[in-house]
Parts: C-alpha cells; sequence; structure tokens
C-alpha cells in the first residue's frame, strides 16, 4: 500500500573550503533523488556548500546519552595516546 | 537511572546552561511546550507566505518582485528547517501540520491581516521580521539546541528581509505624495500587530514562567516588545512617518520610548481565529493540501516502484 507519509532524510553539506560534511538539518521527501534537490533548495540557496548527502534517519544508528561514560570512559586512562605524554629533551627542534 | 535522577541532572544541565540534545532525557511537559513552540513557529513561516505572496503577480519592478520571490523562499526553508527541529522531540511534521489545518496549534497572530497595498510589503519586511528577528536573536540562546541552531541560520537570513522591506519602504517615503500615503497607511496598519507578535503582557502570559525557569525563553514578552519599539522609532522617524501612537514617547529617565497600551480584546479575538484572514489562510492552506494529496501519493508510488526494481 502506498502510503502518504513522505520519509526524513538527514543532509549533510561538505562547504566549498571545507573538509568534512557536516549535519546541517533534515528534509522530507518521496525518494533519494528528491531529497537531494530539496536539500540544495533549502540548504544551499546562498552557495554553502559543493557537496550534498541525503541518509534516510532511519539509517542512522546514534549512541545513547545515558551510555556515554560507559562507552566513552574506556579511553580516559590511556593517556600515553597523547603526544603531551612523551617528554623531550629542550633543544630538540621540530618536533 | 530512575525519574528523580533523570530531573536531578535535567535541572543541572539547565542551569549549567549546557544546551540540551534531542537525545537527552527532558521532563514530558518540556518536550510538549517546545513542540508546542517550535510547531506553532514552523507553522508561521508556512502560513507567512500567504499575506506576502498575495503581491506577488502584482510587484511594480521587476526587481521587487524577485526580491519578494527569494524572499517567500526563504519562508518555505525557514519553515522546513523548524519543522525538522520540531521532529528531534518525537513529533511527524505531518501530523502537526494537520493539527494546523484544524485550528488545533496556532501561527502567529501577524498573519491574519490583509496586504492591501504594495507597501504593506516592505512593511511587513521591515516592521514584521524585525519583530520575529528581536524574537528569534533571543531565541538563539534557548536551552533546546536543534531550536537554537535553527534560529541561528534563520537569524541570518531574517536580516536580508528586514533590510530589503526596509529599502523598499524608502523608496516610498522618497517617493510621490500619493506613495507617502501609501506608506504610512500601511504602517498605521501594521504597527499595533506586530507589536502584539511579542506575545501577551508578562503579568497575562500563561506559560512563560514556566518556560523562562527551563530557558527556552531567555527575555520575556514585554522585554522584548521594549526592545523592538527602541530600535524601530528612529527608523520611522528616518522615513518621515509616524506611529498611529499618541501616547508614543521618549522617556528621558528610563532611556526607553514610552507606548500606548495594546487592544487585547483584539489579539485574543485573532488567535482565537477570528481575525481578519484566519479563515481565508487556513482554507487556502487546507485547499493545497487537499489538492496536493494525488501528487504526494503519486510521488511516493513512483518512489516505491523504483525502489523495487532496484531490489
Amino acid at each position: 500500500m502506498t502510503q502518504s507519509h513522505w520519509p526524513l532524510y538527514e543532509v549533510f553539506i561538505r562547504s566549498k573550503q571545507g573538509l568534512a560534511h557536516r549535519h546541517v538539518g533534515s528534509v522530507h521527501a518521496a525518494d533519494d533523488q528528491m531529497a537531494l534537490e530539496n536539500a540544495r533548495d533549502a540548504y544551499t540557496r546562498r552557495g554553502e556548500g559543493s557537496s550534498i548527502w541525503v541518509v534516510k534517519s532511519e539509517n542512522l544508528v546514534a549512541t545513547q546519552p545515558e551510555d556515554r561514560e560507559a562507552f566513552f570512559d574506556p579511553s580516559d586512562d590511556k593517556i600515553y595516546r597523547h603526544p603531551t605524554f612523551y617528554t623531550i629533551p629542550d633543544g630538540i627542534k621540530n618536533m | 537511572m530512575t525519574d528523580e535522577q533523570h530531573q536531578a541532572h535535567f535541572d543541572a544541565t539547565i542551569a549549567a546552561d549546557t544546551p540540551i540534545e534531542a537525545k537527552d532525557w527532558m521532563p514530558d511537559a518540556y518536550r510538549q511546550t517546545l513542540i508546542r513552540q517550535i510547531g506553532q513557529h514552523a507553522h508561521s513561516e508556512v502560513i507567512g507566505m500567504l499575506p506576502e505572496a498575495n503581491w506577488l503577480t502584482r510587484a511594480p519592478s521587476l526587481r521587487r518582485k524577485a526580491i519578494l520571490l527569494a524572499k517567500i523562499q526563504d519562508e518555505a526553508g525557514h519553515g522546513l528547517y523548524l519543522y525538522s527541529a520540531a521532529e528531534t522531540l518525537g513529533c511527524s511534521r505531518q501530523d502537526i501540520y494537520e493539527k494546523m489545518l484544524d485550528g488545533k496549534m496556532k501561527y502567529s497572530s501577524i498573519f491574519n491581516y490583509p496586504t492591501l497595498n504594495w507597501a504593506d510589503v516592505g512593511v511587513i519586511g521591515w516592521l514584521v521580521d524585525g519583530a520575529a528577528i528581536v524574537n528569534q536573536v533571543a531565541l538563539c540562546r534557548t536551552s533546546y539546541a536543534p531550536y537554537a541552531r535553527a534560529m541561528v541560520k534563520i537569524c541570518k537570513e531574517e536580516s536580508f528581509h528586514q533590510r530589503q522591506g526596509y529599502e523598499a519602504a524608502m523608496a516610498m517615503a522618497n517617493g510621490s505624495a500619493a506613495q507617502r500615503a501609501m506608506l504610512q497607511d500601511s504602517i498605521n496598519r501594521f504597527w499595533w500587530p506586530a507589536l502584539m507578535m511579542f506575545g501577551p503582557t508578562d503579568t497575562d502570559s500563561p506559560n512563560s514562567a514556566q518556560s523562562m525557569a527551563w530557558k527556552i525563553k531567555r527575555h520575556s514578552n514585554d522585554e522584548l516588545r521594549q526592545k523592538f519599539v527602541d530600535n524601530t522609532v528612529p527608523q520611522l522617524e528616518a522615513l518621515g512617518m509616524t506611529a498611529p501612537d499618541p501616547d508614543l514617547k521618549w522617556d528621558e529617565a528610563s532611556g526607553h520610548y514610552r507606548f500606548g497600551t495594546i487592544n487585547w480584546d483584539e489579539f485574543y479575538q485573532v488567535i482565537k481565529g477570528y481575525g481578519l484572514c484566519n479563515h481565508e489562510r487556513v482554507g487556502d492552506k487546507r485547499r493545497a493540501w487537499e489538492s496536493g494529496r494525488w501528487v504526494r501519493e503519486a510521488a511516493m508510488a513512483h518512489a516505491e516502484k523504483n525502489a523495487a526494481k532496484a531490489a
């Protein structure tokens, strides 16, 4: 059966000088192509971007705020992952 | 976590001015009041296209016409950003849109006033979008992050609207006697409705106390209204125009303009659905929704057919 609810898409745009795509919002559209066209019209009217990704919202999986501690904590005690952990004698240059 | 722990964490988050994100726990009443406020904000953008579009085919020059078209396109985009923000709270756009069509959700009182001459288009850009900006700049720091982000985006575009509106008003203020009279007539009709956009007085605003406590609202209705009047009177004077308010005067002691009393009876009539254009506005949107049904269904059927073919 055809439903009249158009699915929701999340929109990501990489700006002209941007290095990465950034989430800017969402649009409703019947299909992928319409989602791209709607995203272009709604989010790039003033030259905001040079590349658009759209993805159906139902395909996104997100971390849960209540799991935040358990999920991210393990990296806190691995301080040797940071360059500041290592001491280098004064006078060593370009490092 | 228990509900009490969730509540305590939420209160601490609000107190620390940390924004609330879509997946964070929030009190149900906070969620509901945001769906109401953001939803009605979105509806206002959509309904707000109608009074201005009324003059699209009759714009007096190609330049003004192109500007107006771009502005109405922005309003549609703003509606879309706001519906996106509302949907992060778990409501569906179609559902709240149908509530608006059924008169179960409101939209801004201002769009129930008719546009009777070309000057109205300039005055709406200048006064109405000007009032919207004062309101929305204050909302850029609202506690719900998706709403705040939508406001930042919208404010950038609204300032284009306000400037284009003022420029159109200026052209008329510097034009013939007939153009100046038309501009003054428009200001006379839109001045008070623009002041009403800030909502009821602080003593009479049922949602305000809770919204301020939750930092959804950062300033009271009366504070924002005062700021708008202070900003706008010098702009009015620069046009050589007057406000339809015999009590409007500068108050040296407070550093603010004092102004007359708003006709609150009129305000409540309008928001209850008995303003000049309420019937016409919702009627137009309902017609568009009903007569567009087959197009929406065709788009969906076509998408499903293509998806089936690809699978």
